[in-house]
């Protein structure tokens, strides 16, 4: 490994141009699913929230915006879960321990875990919009006590889609997270319900009137997710979401994350759904 | 206008205007008759300027007319603005080597001509002020945006003749300049004379004006410049009523005129295109065969483009109905909430550039006057 030049400083200050990473270990996940962890070659990362996203670029293909899904308290590397769907995350999917990427970031809103100490929590993950969720996770059990009931309803379209297999034994095994889990299609060998997660949202127990929601996964899920809840009879003040759109730049000026006025880059990609349910009834916004 | 002085110049005190811009460095930008009508170009001297040349402008449609004298600036806004040298069509962001297996960024960025820009009309440039705001104001600032804003030199001048499609009177961005000029020209001619009274709004405004020969302002001069003004509301050729345009636009999402005006729009994206303020653009990586280098590339981008905006599982806006009411609230609504003014300047390009002669004002005052109460 040589690398010649180091970035000019002027360069630094171009928001466009990433900063070269290394892969220092690959997981695969699913069949379409990988999990990357990073480290900068030069200097330190920056710190990075739950909730908030990187752009990852690879060599010459293109660049495309990932959240982070690793322990956010840990030292160490910065973690991705990446699904192989265009190009660009094929790419990623593809790279190895030693593999130099770019990095953007981190950029956009966090989930702001520590605004929910003390509440019951309701996290709601669909297919990888579990990564974005992970964090949280860690982040409630490295302080479990601080809050009070937390469920963890997980959709997936089959049993060989579930992501962190191995970590969702050891929540499940845990008398204190409630950790439900539903598949849209299964083999006899399935024992779980079928169905789609908001089908979860009922089973779950919390206080409605203080409970706080964080919810990540396709927008039609993230929709029904956030009207269940709130039938259920949360605040929407109370409902996180977490938004994706395709993303140019990831600093608010190419325009295409548009969502009303928001930019999802800037303004999310975490969300309430006081702030963007109504953008969400409407189609094609 | 906040001008810190006035003189009066002629004809030839604005060849020696060109004459001082080009010696301090800067390439002059100005009006140039080219390919069929009145674009920014190249200008060495006046004679470069497009003399006794206006256009007709009206929904879809532009022509070049002669005029019945020689004004030098007496048309209105043709198809480019100055957006294109601000923010490039097209521009390099970086270009990067690949070595062992990491790579290194070998240029960013690049050289930036300093610009002058002769005849910066007013809806031009409040244009100039709106894509300040975008890529330079309070948010992120994009640096290669900074670097050529910074090595702009502004000859701003009041629009005397408005088009069939303007309307910056209804905008609050016209006829008259707003701020942010070095230097503005009003154009005075009538039978005897043609002159330009000169604003000077800033130091090296005023140092540029040093070596050029002017004569004082008379109240008679000044009596002139004001007619221009008021005819040129006077003759506006469109009106848009914004009192409370936003929230009109947040009520209608769902208004029956946005497929209306979706059974008419091609989707073709001229308007994003012509638009003076229209940010949006596409961020493209390539790299060669090898894939030893790789260059990152930023070029202009519509969002009536099919994949404009896409999610994981499809693409957001598949209606032209969704498309076109995307751009239009962007333009007139969510810009506001977005960066504190409207997006739109009123310099009337989307109406006459848009092939089957779409007019934002008319699409805006149907849905105002339809609304569901």
């Amino acid at each position: 490994m040589t690398v010649t030049t180091e970035l000019p400083e002027a360069w630094q200050s171009e928001p466009m141009v990433p900063r070269q990473y290394r892969v220092v270990s690959r997981r695969r996940e699913t069949h379409d699913v990988v999990t990357l962890a990073l480290e900068p070659l030069h200097g330190r990362g920056s710190p990075v929230r739950p909730g908030q996203f990187n752009m990852l670029y690879a060599f010459g293909i293109g660049e495309v915006p990932v959240s982070i899904s690793g322990d956010p308290a840990a030292a160490g590397p910065i973690v991705h879960s990446i699904r192989a769907a265009g190009l660009v995350t094929r790419a990623l999917c593809d790279s190895h321990p030693g593999t130099v990427v770019g990095l953007r970031g981190p950029f956009g809103t966090d989930w702001g875990v520590d605004t929910a100490v003390g509440r019951d929590l309701v996290i709601v993950g669909g297919g990888i919009g579990l990564a974005p969720l992970r964090p949280v996770i860690y982040s409630v059990l490295a302080n479990r006590e601080r809050y009070g009931r937390v469920s963890v309803l997980i959709g997936a379209r089959s049993p060989a889609d579930l992501l962190y297999t191995a970590e969702l034994q050891n929540w499940r095994s845990r008398f204190d997270l409630d950790v439900r889990v539903t598949v849209d299609v299964a083999g006899g060998t399935w024992r779980g319900p079928v169905g789609i997660v908001t089908e979860l949202i009922p089973r779950a127990s919390f206080d409605p009137r203080s409970a706080i929601a964080f919810v990540c996964g396709p927008e039609i899920m993230i929709r029904f997710a956030a009207r269940s809840l709130v039938d259920h009879g949360l605040d929407p003040a109370n409902i996180r979401v977490s938004l994706e759109r395709n993303m140019k730049c990831a600093i608010g000026l190419c325009g295409h994350c548009q969502l009303g006025s928001e930019f999802v880059c800037r303004d999310g990609p975490v969300f309430t759904y006081a702030r963007v349910g109504r953008l969400l009834a409407i189609q094609e916004v | 206008m906040v001008s810190r002085s006035r003189v009066v110049i002629d004809r030839g005190g604005l060849q020696a205007l060109i004459a001082a811009l080009r010696s301090a460095g800067y390439r002059v930008i100005g009006p140039t008759l080219t390919a069929g009508a009145i674009v920014p170009g190249e200008v060495a001297a006046v004679d470069d300027l497009p003399a006794g040349w206006t256009d007709e402008q009206q929904g879809g449609q532009y022509r070049l007319r002669r005029r019945d004298d020689q004004a030098l600036f007496g048309y209105a806004a043709g198809p480019q603005s100055w957006k294109q040298f601000l923010f490039p069509p097209r521009s390099l962001l970086w270009r990067a080597n690949r070595v062992d297996h990491g790579e290194t960024v070998t240029e960013a960025g690049g050289p930036v001509d300093a610009l002058a820009f002769l005849g910066v009309r007013s809806c031009d440039l409040a244009a100039i002020r709106v894509q300040d705001r975008v890529f330079a104001g309070d948010g992120l600032v994009d640096p290669g945006y900074r670097a050529r804003r910074e090595r702009v030199f502004i000859v701003a001048v009041t629009c005397g003749t408005p088009g069939g499609t303007c309307f910056c009177a209804s905008m609050g961005t016209g006829p008259a300049v707003g701020p942010g000029f070095d230097l503005a020209l009003t154009e005075l001619i009538d039978g005897n004379r043609h002159e330009f009274c000169l604003d000077v709004g800033t130091d090296r405004g005023e140092e540029i004006i040093g070596s050029v020969p002017s004569r004082p302002i008379e109240p008679e001069d000044e009596a002139a410049a004001h007619r221009v003004v008021e005819g040129a509301t006077a003759r506006m050729g469109r009106l848009l009523e914004v009192g409370g345009i936003k929230e009109l636009l947040y009520r209608n999402y769902q208004h029956p005129r946005w497929d209306d005006v979706a059974s008419r729009c091609l989707a073709c994206g001229n308007c994003t295109m012509v638009c003076p303020t229209c940010f949006c653009h596409a961020v493209e990586d390539a790299s060669d065969l090898g894939g030893q280098t790789a260059e990152r590339w930023r070029s202009w981008d519509s969002c009536f483009s099919l994949d404009f905006a896409r999610v994981g599982t499809g693409r957001v806006r598949t209606s032209t109905r969704s498309r076109y009411r995307q751009w239009l609230t962007h333009k007139l609504a969510t810009w506001i909430d977005q960066f504190g003014t409207s997006g739109c300047v009123g310099c009337g390009r989307c109406i006459t550039w848009c092939p089957v002669g779409i007019d934002i004002t008319e699409e805006v005052r149907s849905i105002r006057r339809t609304e569901e109460a």
